[in-house]
């Protein structure tokens, strides 16, 4: 064997890898064009939470690092759950999650945050959930609650049922067999899934909204790409996603009052709108209980809020202010950013001013 | 099949080492006519069911259909022993192609999907910090990924090899017995239980619920590769051969340097196969560096404080939560599999050279 | 390669000996007799002996309160879990164990289906590399498997779901529609390929390089006269190996197999990835519904899971790690039972 050559590749390498150990060409205090007003702020915050607003917390992450250089943000997408567990032991500086505080958990106390006080919610990512189907020779299918409820319950097991013929009198179903893709891991989109279906079709689907898939059929999948993936390489397959996520797959419309509406960032916008706050919380705690059984056409109630979780007033004065300038850029510029980048829909404006406002007071 | 009716052989009796022998080409002629066999069954059936054609499968049972072929043959023509003889041999070969089939896929598929951006000078001098969307590179995974795994190496090899010298070399009682058997158990240790347990333990001793840092991951990987290196380095110098370490101490040479100077060295070649094994396995590794390295998009150097990115974990995430443009983060997805991929087999060449340099000269 | 010259080494040396025999080093280390008649000699290498043998008990030693470590950590977690109220659970299961008695038979089918698919191709490849092929293709074809193990599993997740996946879905419809009425195939099919035989297969896949690899090594250590000796009597090459390399190499291989098992049935990412999982038992390989594995669950539900939850996943990862205790116990009781007649000292 020639070790000759093989050395020489080792040295290759060698001097490959010293080559990367030098600056990153993105990183450093590369000066941007504009003549921005230098930043004063500094420093490193954490985040962690819910994988759903992941790719809009990059989105975010990177317009607020550029115009502010010295700062450091980052946001693991590591789960609702596991934001809300490191935020209240306070391992991150503001967390994020598919649903808000719980009744207990704001009874607690939060690490971060100053004695006494306590974590505000901020909705700040809306996000239409997409009915995605993957049917030969269907582009276009029309689906009510009831319906979605029996094909993932497995009440509804061939896609020319009577149940769907009615809704789709034009479309070329086959005999084929449903296979019904669901999360396979627990997640906020399987509970506003489920939310939905219970407040519309609570007949058909009869338990009670949970992170995870109540029923035993169908298929599971990890993760919104997971579902993507299974739906897209199957055959005659159901899922649902983040609309966002949903690529080239068909999506179906979905019966809102006495038509059928497809989804749109609008739509998904007015719905958070016209929804009532949850009662009894803090003044600058915005959670909503989204009004899944409207009638008005002009919404899409299948839709996903995910929250900003930051503490009322910070132990760390100096993390606090960067938290607080993040959010209001969030709340502000960064709706727009998310919506070109991750796809999201954008605050109303109602809704955004309340949440500014709720900001504002961040201590 | 006509073989055994050659004019040479036919004769027979004149030649006695050949008689009863099938020729030479026979095993490939038998395995390139099952081939063709099969392809034009297989065409056959796709031009009457107008299904695609599907040149794996042919091969496949093609292959299967030979090694049955082969062992009938040779029983009629060679007798019982030589046909079980040639049964296995293309048995063995045949485990071999079909070892062959999925890594033939893999490379493809990770090579065709990644070469892209990993071919991009781009993906080695950027990180993702500040992009969304196209662009970027996976520099701070990379860095992450080459300190954590040396730091992890620095670890578990001393400790895993001393600990195989002990268990081979001195180890006798209820204290080898122990060891020996905890080490198999450690085998089984779930990598994010190994994640879990790096980030309680370092919670605890840093009292910061949310610790992150890289040498947290290095402590990690080694729970899961210390085992690895001492079952193998076990293995490896119990098969060095008694008669030289009797050789060695009856020349006076003390036990230890026994140890270090010929057991050691005469099992190297196994020893860093091992080694690079265990690096391969853990290195690859996602769940514990999420927990416990954590996720960021700027480079970090030190791997003492703050977080630290990692390959596996920047391909997951790049899968797991693209953007609206998710090709593009696919494209960074593949990529960083082939770079990883690609940094194994640079280790695995440099583990080799070290072998080689290592090991006895022998003239043979 | 280098084991090859090892190999021949080891002959030279080996056709010195007049008969293969068990010889303990201790023989020597231990005769007090014979360190007093060299006492000079002996007492000057002592402390570098005693520095170096003490060095190797203490990385042993590491080891253990590395892992009690461990074990304190997963009981101390897992006790909540125990002592709570199993309603809490996931999928408020009426005890603990039947929350976990899924996860237990999915972990232990799935990793048995993967060494049953790996094994016997892996000894092939291991004999196909140490004694078939050319010794200059050998070391070739060595450093391709070597090559799989190279292949991190988030790879492996994503080449299952996107490529294996669709590919064998067809194949899973052809077997439940001819030997449906086979128990193991029993319908409806999946409808996307994602069950529990692909993941076996992924798995087996995943784990073979490293059975592969020792197990390569150790046929490679066959003494060289014993093959020469079985070949002169006229055996043919598998009879060789029959006689001379499997016995030798036998529990290397276990050791092999038992470090394959190891990472079979820890892996997490590529069953949380490729596997469509459901609470059941079930031995069909081409259904939806299949028994999912404990590593698979815990990387499924940790990012989500909260108080009680946590301490449940962290107890099945206890009980893995006892699983594990089990398997191996077997596999050590096998190997020294066996013990006697191999070859190696």
């Amino acid at each position: 064997m020639n070790f000759t050559r093989f050395s020489r590749a080792a040295v290759i390498a060698t001097v490959g890898a010293i080559a990367l150990s030098s600056c990153a060409a993105n990183e450093g205090a590369a000066p941007s064009a504009s003549n921005a007003p230098v930043s004063t702020l500094a420093g490193t915050i954490n985040g962690s939470g819910a994988s759903s607003q992941g790719s809009a917390q990059e989105a975010w992450i990177a317009g607020f690092q550029t115009a502010n250089q010295k700062v450091t943000i980052n946001y693991a997408p590591d789960g609702s759950g596991a934001g809300r567990k490191a935020f209240i032991a306070g391992g991150v500086n503001f967390a994020g999650s598919d649903s808000a505080l719980s009744d207990t958990e704001l009874a607690g106390t939060f690490g971060s945050c100053v004695a006494g006080t306590k974590a505000i919610d901020l909705p700040i990512y809306i996000s239409p959930i997409a009915v995605i189907f993957n049917v030969a020779g269907v582009t276009k299918l029309n689906l009510d609650a009831a319906t979605i409820a029996g094909i993932f319950k497995g009440a509804i097991t061939t896609w020319n049922d009577p149940a769907i013929v009615a809704l789709n009198p034009d479309a070329k179903l086959p005999a084929a067999t449903i296979t019904a893709v669901h999360r396979g891991d627990d997640s906020g989109t399987t509970k506003n899934f489920a939310d939905y279906l219970n407040k519309v079709a609570p007949a058909v689907w009869d338990k009670a909204p949970a992170d995870t898939f109540p029923y035993a059929g169908g298929e599971g999948a990890q993760g919104t790409a997971g579902v993507v993936a299974s739906v897209t390489n199957g055959t005659n397959t159901i899922g649902y996603a983040d609309a966002s996520k949903a690529g080239k797959l068909g999506v179906a419309a979905i019966k809102v009052g006495s038509s059928f509406v497809n989804y749109t960032a609008a739509a998904a916008a007015a719905v958070v709108e016209e929804s009532p706050l949850v009662a009894g919380r803090g003044d600058s705690d915005i959670a909503i209980a989204i009004n899944r059984t409207t009638t008005d056409a002009s919404h899409y109630p299948l839709v996903l809020v995910s929250y900003l979780i930051v503490c009322g007033q910070y132990t760390d004065v100096k993390a606090g202010a960067v938290v607080k300038a993040y959010a209001s850029y969030i709340a502000g510029d960064g709706q727009k950013v998310a919506a070109a980048k991750a796809g999201s829909a954008p605050l109303s404006a109602t809704l955004a001013g309340k949440v500014s406002k709720a900001i504002a007071a961040i201590k | 099949m006509t073989t055994a009716t050659t004019p040479r052989e036919a004769i027979g009796t004149s030649h006695t080492l050949t008689t009863g022998h099938l020729p030479r080409w026979s095993p490939f002629v038998l395995l390139g006519l099952s081939w063709l066999v099969f392809i034009g069954v297989f065409l056959l059936t796709a031009a009457s069911s107008k299904s695609e054609f599907n040149l794996v499968g042919a091969l496949f049972l093609g292959t299967v259909f030979f090694d049955i072929v082969i062992f009938v043959v040779s029983y009629l023509v060679e007798g019982v022993r030589q046909a079980k003889n040639r049964l296995v041999t293309s048995l063995v070969s045949t485990a071999f192609i079909i070892a062959l089939l999925p890594l033939i896929s893999l490379v493809y598929t990770v090579t065709l999907k990644g070469a892209d951006r990993a071919l991009d000078l781009s993906f080695f001098t950027n990180s993702m910090r500040n992009v969304t969307g196209a662009g970027g590179g996976a520099l701070h995974a990379i860095i992450g990924t080459l300190e954590i795994t040396a730091m992890a190496t620095v670890i578990s090899v001393p400790v895993g090899l001393l600990a195989a010298i002990y268990l081979v070399e001195y180890g006798r009682g209820a204290l080898a017995r122990s060891i020996t058997f905890f080490v198999d158990v450690m085998t089984g240790i779930p990598s994010i239980v190994a994640g879990l347990f790096a980030f309680a333990m370092f919670a605890l001793l840093f009292s910061d619920p949310g610790i992150r840092f890289g040498f947290g991951g290095s402590i990690a990987l080694s729970v899961l590769m210390i085992p690895v290196v001492v079952r193998s380095s076990e293995e490896m110098l119990k098969l060095v051969p008694n008669e030289l370490r009797e050789a060695s101490y009856a020349l006076g040479v003390p036990k230890w340097l026994t140890i270090v100077k010929i057991v050691i060295p005469t099992s190297i070649a196994g020893i860093t196969t091992g080694i690079t094994l265990a690096i391969a396995r853990v290195i690859g590794e996602t769940a514990p560096l999420l927990l416990i390295a954590g996720f960021t998009a700027s480079v970090n150097y030190d791997l003492f404080s703050e977080r630290m990115m990692s390959l596996p974990v920047f391909v997951y995430t790049q899968y797991a939560y693209p953007g609206t443009d998710a090709q593009a983060y696919l494209d960074r997805a593949w990529a960083g599999a082939l770079v990883l991929i690609a940094i194994v087999m640079v280790l695995n060449l440099v583990a080799r050279l070290i072998a080689k340099i290592f090991s006895p000269k022998l003239g043979r | 390669m280098l084991a090859a010259r090892q190999t021949g080494f080891g002959a030279v040396i080996g056709s010195n000996r007049t008969r293969p025999q068990r010889f303990s080093n201790r023989r020597i280390t231990e005769k007090p007799s014979m360190t007093k008649t060299v006492a000079r000699v002996s007492a000057r290498q002592r402390p570098a002996d005693r520095i170096f043998s003490g060095t190797t008990m203490g990385a042993g030693i590491l080891i253990l309160v590395a892992l009690a470590a461990v074990a304190i950590f997963l009981v101390a977690e897992s006790l909540p879990a125990f002592l709570a109220n199993p309603k809490e659970l996931k999928g408020s299961p009426s005890s603990f164990w039947e929350y976990v008695g899924p996860l237990v038979f999915g972990t232990i089918w799935a990793a048995a289906l993967a060494l049953a698919m790996a094994m016997p191709v892996a000894i092939g490849i291991a004999l196909f590399i140490s004694h078939y092929a050319p010794r200059r293709i050998a070391q070739v074809l060595g450093y391709i498997i070597d090559l799989l193990a190279a292949v991190p599993s988030v790879v492996f997740g994503l080449w299952g779901i996107g490529v294996l996946a669709p590919f064998i879905r067809p194949f899973y419809d052809g077997l439940v529609q001819n030997f449906g009425w086979f128990p193991l195939f029993t319908g409806p099919v999946s409808g996307t390929g994602k069950t529990i035989l692909t993941v076996a297969i992924v798995l087996a896949v995943m784990i073979l390089p490293i059975i592969t690899a020792v197990s390569r090594e150790v046929f490679l250590q066959t003494p060289r006269l014993h093959e020469e000796a079985a070949l002169a009597l006229g055996a043919t090459r598998w009879e060789m190996i029959q006689i001379a390399v499997l016995p030798f190499g036998r529990p290397g291989v276990i050791s092999a197999a038992m470090l394959g098992l190891g990472r079979a049935l820890g892996e997490t990412m590529v069953v949380a990835m490729v596997l469509s999982p459901a609470v059941v038992y079930s031995f069909v390989l081409t259904g939806s519904a299949n028994p999912l594995t404990i590593a698979g669950n815990i990387a499924l539900n940790f990012p989500e899971a909260s108080g009680v939850a946590v301490n449940a996943l962290i107890a099945t990862g206890l009980i893995l790690f006892v699983i594990t205790l089990v398997i191996n116990s077997v596999a050590r009781y096998v190997i020294n039972r066996r013990k006697a007649f191999s070859g190696a000292n």
